[in-house]
Parts: structure tokens; sequence; C-alpha cells
């Protein structure tokens, strides 16, 4: 089955189940990408890992998208599934404002999401609602704000020896 | 007193005898030479290597380079023993309290070398997560620079520390400038 077809073939099933929730689809290089709105994060998660035929049981990787420009859809999740019967990929995406960054918990679905989620939580801020531990996990506790988001300078505040005319900036 | 021992095609040069009275028999000289001299040529480094400058010093311990030849042939992992703090690498901000708490477990005289650029400066890791320098929670008697430094940078490290700990104070832990550096830093 080819990247076209899967795309049409999960697609189709999952508007079937759970209708305006998936609000865009795309394939992105070799990955067919679905927009879905956080309400319906855990359903469609179980419905994608229970379903004998699709039967996405494995959580490739999950992890926070920054994205300023988009107003009151700043902040979002990306979910990447594998079927590993059929080599099927797909990945999800949800979005949210900034200023209410909550999304439900994958944990209830793969106990892998656990430290994905505090290491999203660590770096984007975003709080997974039913989470059972979220705290930061790579970076130190005593860290003020969340490093990944654009708003902050990737550069360490504190070094007070750099000449900004030697840098261009 | 010759400092040197002639064999056919080989120089070895000795340690430098300290100035003192000699005769048959019997050697006498200030205990501070005698102790400084000790110390400097039995170095017990604590290697604290975290990333690629840690490499460049097994490269220096190795029989190439043989950092075994200058005294250090012993190298300590446990803090209690070591004489020498030698950190090698990128230190993490979360790292930094245990690397702390590994230079506060050492006991005096103890001295600290700082090898590579991470070490000293951050390097290229200016981002939020890097201690820019460990100089920002010890006080370091050395600095290497090099990204990595070679062996050789390394061993000419290695003697500039034998010449604080020849040459400086034996009770150089009493003395009020280190005492005030300390608090500085907030070690006790």
């Amino acid at each position: 089955m080819n990247v076209q077809e899967l795309s049409e073939k999960v697609g189709e099933r999952l508007r079937n189940r759970f209708g305006e929730a998936i609000t865009h689809s795309e394939i992105h290089y070799d990955f067919p990408v679905y927009i879905i709105k956080r309400e319906v994060v855990q359903d469609l998660l179980l419905y994608l890992y229970n379903d004998t035929e699709l039967s996405f049981r494995f959580m490739t990787t999950l992890c926070g998208l920054h994205y300023p420009d988009q107003k009151d859809r700043e902040l979002g999740v990306m979910y990447q599934l594998h079927n590993l019967g059929e080599n099927w990929r797909i990945r999800l995406k949800t979005f949210f404002p900034i200023h209410d960054p909550t999304v439900p918990t994958a944990t209830t679905v793969f106990a892998s999401a656990n430290w994905q989620e505090r290491e999203t939580y660590d770096f984007y801020g975003i709080q997974f609602t039913g989470h059972p531990d979220l705290r930061r996990i790579l970076n130190m506790d005593e860290m003020t704000y969340f490093p990944m988001r654009k708003e902050y300078p990737l550069e360490d505040g504190t070094r007070d020896d750099k000449n900004d005319a030697f840098f261009g900036r | 007193m010759s400092d040197t021992i002639q064999l056919p095609g080989v120089n070895i040069s000795a340690e430098n005898t300290p100035a003192g009275l000699e005769g048959v028999g019997f050697f006498a000289t200030r205990l501070d030479k005698v102790v400084g001299l000790a110390r400097k040529n039995s170095l017990w480094p604590l290697p604290f290597a975290t990333s690629c400058c840690g490499i460049e010093f097994m490269a220096t311990m190795a029989s190439h380079y043989d950092l075994a030849r200058f005294g250090s042939e012993r190298l300590s992992f446990s803090p209690r023993q070591a004489d020498l703090l030698m950190v090698m690498g990128t230190i993490a901000k979360k790292m930094g309290p245990i690397l702390r708490q590994v230079y506060e477990q050492m006991a005096e005289p103890k001295w600290v070398l700082s090898m590579g650029a991470c070490a000293s400066s951050g390097g290229i890791f200016d981002v939020y997560s890097v201690l820019q320098g460990i100089d920002r929670i010890m006080p370091v008697d050395v600095y290497i620079p090099g990204c990595p430094p070679r062996p050789e940078q390394v061993l000419e490290g290695i003697l500039k520390i034998q010449d604080l700990v020849e040459n400086e104070s034996l009770r150089r832990r009493d003395s009020p400038e280190y005492k005030s550096m300390l608090t500085k830093y907030g070690i006790e």
C-alpha cells in the first residue's frame, strides 16, 4: 500500500468515526498527517490502537510544536504512530492557544508517553491533563521558563563577556 | 649535587634538588621544600570526563604520552583520595551541583584543572542548558585552552599544576585570600 492509499484509508476511517474532529489531512513527505482537535486525542489513539485492521500499537514519538505566528493555535503536540505488522506510519497533530496549553495525556493508551510528555512539558510548558507525574525531566528543576518556546533566547542569559559587535548582532 | 645522570646517548633529567646542606649520609633542607617535592610528584588526579576532552585525556594517560612519567600514575575515582580535580568536557547546568559536590568532598590540599573550551567557558555551547565555565561554581587553578586540547597541552597543564603545588604555601587553605575565595563561591 502506498502513502496515498494509506492516507485515504486511515483518513476515511477516522472521519467516519470522529467526523468534525479531524480538521485537516495532508501528506508530508512519506507521512500521512492528520490535524485533530485536542478533545478527541485519547479516544482517537485508543481507536487506532484497538481497531483490528489499523492496529497502530506503537507510538514512535511524541513532541511539542510552537508556531508563534498561528493565532490561537500557537502550540501543538505531534504524535507519530506505527503499525508494526503492516509497517504503516502516520502522524497526528493537534493545536491549541498558548494561553491555554492543555491537552489530554496519552499515557492512558501508551505507557511510553509518560517520559515523552514530561519532556514536552519541560521544553514547551504543555500541560498534559491526567498525566501521573508531570514534572521536569531533562532540565534543572530550578529552571523558570520553557526553553524551546520561541519567545526565549537560545543563548545562556548569564553571559556578560559577549560584545555583540563581534557577533554581527 | 648533580641534577643529571649521564648514560651513553641518554640524558635523563632528575628532579631539581632544593637548596640545602649536604654531607656524607645526610641532606638538610626546608621541610616545605620536601613536602612540596613529594606532593608535586605524586598527584592523584580525579578525572571528571564528560565528553571529547575525556577521550583526549585517555590518550594522555595511555602509553604514548604516559602521564605516569610525571607522577600521576594512579587515577583516583574517589574524591576523598584525590588531590587534583580534572574537569574535562561540557558541564550541563544540571550537572553543576554534582561536580561541586565532588569538589567539596575532596580533602585539602586540592587543585582544579579545567580542560578545554567547554569546561573553561561553555565553549560553543552558549545555550540555556550548559554551565558557562566551571569557575562559576568552583575555583580553578589552571585552564587548558583548546577544543579539545592535544595531550601535550594536557601535560603542560599538569606541569603548571605541579609548579603551583611545589611553590605555594603548604598551608594555602589557611590564607585569608583562599578563605575569602571559597566564601565567594559559598563553599565552607
